[in-house]
């Protein structure tokens, strides 16, 4: 039964078809209905059924009656949380290359778990024994040095909560048809930690950069010898050495044990496994910047170091696989960033983009992060299409797919921003949509799927 | 008043001064700890080669043993002739970059022929990296570059022969960093 009657709908809702005024999570007995997932067993516990539990006699409470497990050096999360883990997606002749996808869907607040943080590695993840791992600096310096990992300990250091993306997040986006996979498993190659590390413009004041070098040719110590290329003035912005992710020094899938962070800017050129930065005049023109992580357009030519993440926004709740038990009131929720700086507002629509309301963001806001957005809605039961729109600090609107594909072509695979549909049918099952005048029927996708190395 | 207005000045002379002290001594009070390297311990880790040649080493290698090597250490990914399989298509695009379903190889998309040898030379093979000798890795950018029409098959790859290779797809890229950052 649906508890919302007209009259609160007429004095709350905010945009068509149940949008509601988000400052009513201010308001006390706010109650959402209950969300289930077709990929688990596990569901989202309305405060309802959480009540009824209490209410059962406390024998069935057998926790309560018998020690509980001993202290743990390590913790881990609950076993009934087995299904909250990364998506990995390998190339089966070299296990080594392929992605992990962190899982969006099931996750709330902004920071990601260490162990959840998206994974892209071109060769497997290095067992780096940091006593026997050095940083070199070298090139248009005026002296080299090098560095132990002892040595970059001793450093003040700062602390930066950032997204991380990869150029190539959401690129099932650019198919002809909709992806079927949960919200996290086509758009989690992105991830949120608090990274502590030391400035790169510290180290490079020390090693004296030459006025010639305009460029910083970063190499990690894995067995694909990662370089990218990345220009100075970044560098002596705000890009710097991590050594810790959200507190413990960061995985080994990520870096361990130090990776370059540079804020809001693609995935590849925060280079893992750091060992040696170059200075130059130019870029190295790797593999990975010219034949990769470039973007073929319809014209034939190809845009190239394109390196800001453009804002983007994805609802993580309700998304694709997930289904709506019945006409209620329910929290939509999800994360938004920008490569820019920060997200200045998120509106959400519930009428497939004809009217838009704004979603209350959570603080803190922070510069190149996950913000969390929350804005409550009214089911009626019958099909609706959601979709949400992030705006940056520097005015930068999150396009429609139409827009996209018709600036990009469908092609370029990289850089995928687009504004994201999931539809509630009219038995509360969300899946992922197309606009209405978008989706027609193509053959194959073979050519924009295959991107291994 | 007038003693509040002297003692907002003061205030306020006193904050610029730490503040200039502040500039001036950051760089100076960081610890300073990198150890020098000789040019030889730099050279032995430096193996970035540039589009101009730069990085480069000594050596040479020919199509012949490059197909060989290819044979043995990569056919299984990229296929017969680089004609693609669980790896890239490296050569044989039927497909124009405009087509709908366009196919990427090196000789109608890489811009510069020195990154071929650079990423042989630091990635491949996938199962034992950095394995090939500086001559083996010029053989294999050899026979890729014949391969995709680029050299002839007498052509040996050298450190001065590699970056005169004319790369058809030079010219297809904008550079959208350079555009934003002048434009601003």
């Amino acid at each position: 039964m649906d508890r919302i009657n007209d009259r609160y709908l007429k004095e709350n809702q905010v945009a068509e078809n149940g949008l509601l005024d988000r400052r009513l999570f201010l308001k006390k007995g706010l109650q959402f209905g209950v969300i289930t997932s077709l990929a688990s067993t596990a569901s989202l516990v309305s405060a309802k059924e959480n009540d009824d539990v209490l209410k059962k006699k406390s024998s069935d409470l057998t926790w309560m009656h018998e020690p509980g497990m001993p202290f743990s050096t390590y913790g881990q999360p609950s076993k009934f949380e087995d299904n909250v883990l990364r998506y990995p997606s390998v190339n089966e002749a070299v296990p080594g290359n392929g992605v992990s996808w962190t899982p969006l869907h099931l996750m709330e607040g902004v920071i990601t778990a260490n162990g959840l943080h998206f994974e892209r590695h071109h060769n497997g993840v290095p067992q780096i024994n940091p006593k026997k791992h050095r940083l070199l600096i070298h090139g248009l310096v005026k002296k080299d040095l090098i560095f132990t990992i002892d040595d970059l300990l001793r450093y003040p250091m700062q602390s930066k909560t950032c997204f991380i993306e990869c150029g190539g997040n959401s690129n099932a986006g650019w198919h002809s048809q909709p992806s079927m996979s949960e919200a996290g498993y086509f758009n989690g190659m992105a991830s949120c930690s608090e990274w502590t590390g030391i400035p790169l413009s510290v180290l490079l004041d020390e090693v004296g950069t030459s006025k010639k070098a305009k460029w910083l040719i970063a190499e990690g110590a894995d067995a694909f010898a990662m370089q990218a290329s990345i220009p100075i003035k970044k560098a002596l912005d705000d890009a710097f050495l991590a050594l810790y992710q959200n507190g413990e020094r960061i995985r080994p899938e990520n870096g361990y044990p130090v990776r370059l962070i540079v804020p809001g800017w693609e995935g590849v050129l925060n280079v893992k496994w750091l060992h040696r930065l170059k200075l130059t005049n130019r870029p190295v023109m790797a593999r990975n910047e010219t034949s990769r992580y470039t973007e073929l357009q319809p014209s034939g030519k190809a845009r190239m170091f394109t390196f800001v993440m453009e804002a983007k926004s994805l609802i993580t709740s309700p998304s694709a696989h997930m289904i709506l038990k019945q006409s209620d009131l329910y929290q939509i929720t999800g994360l938004a960033w920008s490569g820019r700086g920060k997200i200045k507002k998120v509106e959400v629509s519930a009428d497939d983009g004809n009217s838009w309301a704004e979603a209350e963001l959570q603080e803190p806001i922070l510069d190149r992060a996950f913000t969390r957005f929350r804005i409550p809605w009214h089911w009626n039961g019958k099909p609706a299409v959601l979709k949400s729109r992030a705006t940056d600090e520097t005015g930068y609107v999150q396009p429609e797919r139409k827009k996209l594909v018709m600036e990009r072509g469908r092609q370029g695979f990289f850089h995928y921003n687009a504004i994201i549909n999931w539809r509630v049918d009219g038995d509360g099952f969300v899946s992922h949509v197309y606009d209405k005048d978008e989706t027609k029927k193509t053959d194959s996708d073979i050519s924009i799927d295959s991107d291994w190395d | 008043m007038i003693k509040m207005k002297q003692k907002r000045l003061i205030l306020i002379l006193v904050l610029i001064a730490i503040g200039i002290n502040f500039l001036f001594a950051r760089s100076a009070n960081t610890p300073r700890l990198g150890q020098e390297v000789t040019p030889e311990e730099v050279a032995a880790r430096d193996i970035s080669i540039f589009p101009d040649g730069e990085g480069l080493p000594e050596g040479e290698g020919s199509v012949p043993e490059g197909e060989k090597i290819y044979r043995a250490e990569c056919m299984i990914c990229h296929g017969k002739n680089g004609f693609g399989h669980t790896a890239d298509q490296l050569a044989g695009a039927e497909m124009s970059l405009t087509g709908e379903y366009p196919e990427k190889t090196i000789g109608n998309y890489w811009p510069y022929a020195t990154t071929l040898f650079d990423f042989i030379r630091r990635s491949k093979p996938m199962n034992a990296p950095g394995s090939l000798t500086n001559n083996k890795v010029y053989a294999l950018t050899a026979y890729l570059l014949y391969l995709n029409e680029l050299i002839n098959k007498d052509e040996k790859m050298t450190a001065l022969t590699l970056p005169m290779v004319e790369m058809p797809n030079q010219d297809g890229f904008i550079n959208i960093y350079e555009m934003e950052t002048t434009h601003q």
